[in-house]
């Protein structure tokens, strides 16, 4: 039996080495037959590069919202086929607010937010629109904002409705230049705010920039502004709080600041950033799977490539053939050393559509971050041997069934 | 046992379409260890398919094939290819060889099919080549050969399982007359070492090497004759003609 084992074992080194010396000897002929397998794989890989690049893009921009916190809001971030009942919703008010604050035991940090936009100079410079938030020292927490210099506002600042303000990054290089904002004034629309802070940058995401507004205590906004928006509330969970339950908590108290009877519908919505990420995926999954269908159409079509390329190269070789089988070589050596040949060669376009698609990834990186991950390029490469394998099986039979004496005659 | 082939009532019988070609109808014919036997006959007169079977590389119709006092003519395909990798040398008209691999690659093929360790081919290998003497063209591709020495090379791959039976068939067909001699040569040489040799050719030239020729006629037996073999019409020259090519013949025999 041991003895079985070596004379196979050794039957498959000779017959990688006898269609090693057939492909080496062509290599010209050999390459061409595995461009279809290194275009398939290379698409393949390039997809699923670029979406995974996606993906952690994505991700990396989302990230600004928090894992950790969710956001009370009148409308859902994704709109599906109940849009029209969202449009009547009723606003939340700062009651709400002081509801969730007063009742809440999971949460660690509830900030109330009211937005607008207003123009703001400083000397010389101006910017049109810039985003007004109004909200509380809590916000520092709900949000992750964290003061690069001087601080943020404070319940003092809170209580009295002063006009202070902390701006982001984006005020402070194009209002500001060199000088430092901190005691300065700036114009917001109408007044002058007094500037307690600088927000740490915190980037952009999807191409908008998140430094490009600035702050001021709640109070003030109301005072100035007007309450007729509506307020969204940020929630951060406490340590160990599970997010299904803070939000299981929080929509039992908005259902009773409500008055919402017991069939009646939420009319708010709880929002967090795995409900962005779950709307990507499934975003995502068609660009996916129309990736993979690509992918192996090309592979389909390689592999029939190779199947071609492999059986005009049995009829021409079919003199060489015969010459075999006349020394000695039986239909299982002839049909190993076909397969073989056809499985190194797809392997070897697995191996050079990886290398390709690595010096892709190259470039990509410069747009997404992504790499080529380690499985793909084994993957990549053993199905590249089973496509050799399934597509050298009727040429690599053909060959094995040829009859000597007539192969022998051909010149 | 010394009697290698016995053939009795040999008959091959082709089909094309609806029509029934007899190719050999009732050969007998028994060959001893050791002979030199030269087939011969017109083309149609079934001798390329008589060789065939004599070579294991087809099956008659009808009638008993004993090699070596074994019945081969039902033997499966694999079987028959095992008896053509032990037992059986080619060497063709056309050489045969592969054009991409060098002289000794070319040579070890059979016993790379038999399953041999690579230190065990390595040696029958260059055992081989020598005795043929290309020991110094190991490494050469037959487009850096000339015809005589990818011949030698064929008659080397031929020997190297230390096979029965030498089968060329027509082995001088493609050579011009010097070489050919060279070949015949080397041929007469393994058979004074005891290899038994059966060849197939059209030529009376050729066939006058051999020590019996047996001559066919439509597809049967039509003579068998012992004969005296011819020694070449170089026999003066003192110099083994295939070690040194290059080497023009000494002026003194110009005249022989």
């Amino acid at each position: 039996m041991g003895k079985l084992a070596v004379r196979f074992t050794h039957s498959l080194v000779e017959g990688v080495q006898i269609a090693l010396s057939a492909l080496l000897s062509n290599k010209t002929r050999s390459l061409l037959t595995t461009l279809g397998i290194i275009i398939g794989v290379v698409t393949v890989s390039l997809m699923m590069m670029i979406i995974q690049g996606l993906n952690r893009s994505f991700a990396k921009q989302i990230g600004f919202l928090g894992s950790r916190t969710v956001y009370v809001e009148r409308h859902p971030w994704i709109w599906d086929d109940d849009w029209w009942r969202y449009i009547n919703r009723p606003r939340l008010t700062m009651e709400h607010y002081e509801a969730i604050l007063k009742h809440s035991r999971l949460a660690e940090a509830v900030a109330p937010q009211l937005w607008t936009r207003r123009p703001m100079t400083f000397r010389d410079n101006s910017l049109e629109g810039v985003g007004v938030l109004g909200t509380n020292y809590e916000m520092t927490i709900a949000g992750n904002f964290v003061p690069e210099f001087g601080r943020f506002l404070s319940d003092t600042d809170v209580r009295s409705g002063r006009r202070v303000c902390v701006i982001g990054k984006d005020i402070q290089k194009e209002l500001f230049g060199t000088f430092s904002p901190i005691g300065r004034y700036l114009r917001i629309g109408a007044h002058n705010y007094r500037v307690v802070g600088i927000l740490e940058e915190k980037g952009s995401t999807f191409g908008q920039s998140l430094d490009n507004f600035v702050m001021i205590p709640i109070t003030t906004f109301i005072g100035t502004y007007g309450r007729h928006r509506s307020v969204e509330i940020a929630v951060k969970a406490k340590d160990g709080v599970q997010l299904e339950d803070l939000i299981d908590e929080l929509t039992g108290i908005m259902r009773r600041a409500r008055n919402l009877r017991p069939k009646d519908d939420n009319n708010f919505s709880i929002n967090q950033q795995s409900a962005l990420e779950s709307f990507y995926k499934t975003m995502t999954a068609g660009i996916y799977g129309a990736g993979l269908v690509i992918g192996g159409i090309s592979l389909l079509v390689g592999g029939i490539g190779i199947m071609n390329i492999m059986l005009v190269s049995v009829t021409e070789r079919t003199w060489e053939i015969g010459m075999r089988k006349a020394v000695g070589a039986k239909t299982g050596h002839i049909m190993w050393q076909f397969l073989v040949e056809a499985m190194i060669i797809c392997m070897v376009g697995g191996v050079l559509g990886v290398g390709l698609a690595a010096l892709a990834s190259l470039a990509i990186k410069t747009q997404l971050p992504t790499s080529l991950p380690t499985w793909l390029a084994f993957a990549a490469v053993i199905f590249s041997a089973v496509v050799g394998l399934i597509f050298g099986l009727f040429p690599a039979a053909k060959a094995a069934r040829l009859d000597p004496i007539v192969a022998l005659r051909q010149e | 046992m010394s009697t290698l082939i016995r053939l009795k009532g040999i008959t091959k019988v082709y089909e094309i379409g609806r029509f029934k070609v007899p190719a050999l109808r009732g050969i007998d014919l028994t060959i001893e260890r050791g002979e030199y036997l030269a087939i011969m006959g017109p083309s149609g007169s079934g001798k390329s398919t008589l060789m065939n079977i004599i070579g294991c590389l087809d099956t008659p119709t009808a009638g008993v094939y004993h090699l070596s006092g074994e019945e081969v003519q039902e033997m499966t395909d694999n079987e028959l290819a095992d008896i053509r990798n032990r037992r059986i040398g080619f060497v063709f008209q056309t050489f045969n060889l592969l054009p991409r691999a060098n002289a000794f690659h070319n040579v070890e093929l059979p016993l790379i099919y038999a399953g041999m360790s690579r230190a065990e081919r390595r040696k029958r290998t260059s055992e081989a080549l020598e005795r043929v003497g290309l020991a110094d063209r190991m490494h050469h591709k037959p487009n850096e050969l000339s015809g005589g020495q990818r011949q030698r090379v064929a008659v080397a791959r031929a020997l190297v399982n230390q096979p029965s039976l030498l089968l060329a068939d027509e082995p001088t067909g493609n050579l011009d007359s010097r070489t050919s001699y060279e070949i015949m040569e080397l041929f007469k040489q393994l058979h004074e070492q005891g290899n038994t040799i059966v060849l197939v050719t059209h030529e009376e030239d050729i066939a006058g090497y051999a020590h019996r020729v047996v001559r066919l006629l439509d597809g049967m037996v039509h003579s068998d004759q012992r004969q005296t073999p011819r020694s070449g019409e170089n026999g003066g020259f003192a110099h083994k003609p295939f070690e040194d090519e290059e080497q023009t013949p000494p002026a003194a025999a110009a005249g022989a």
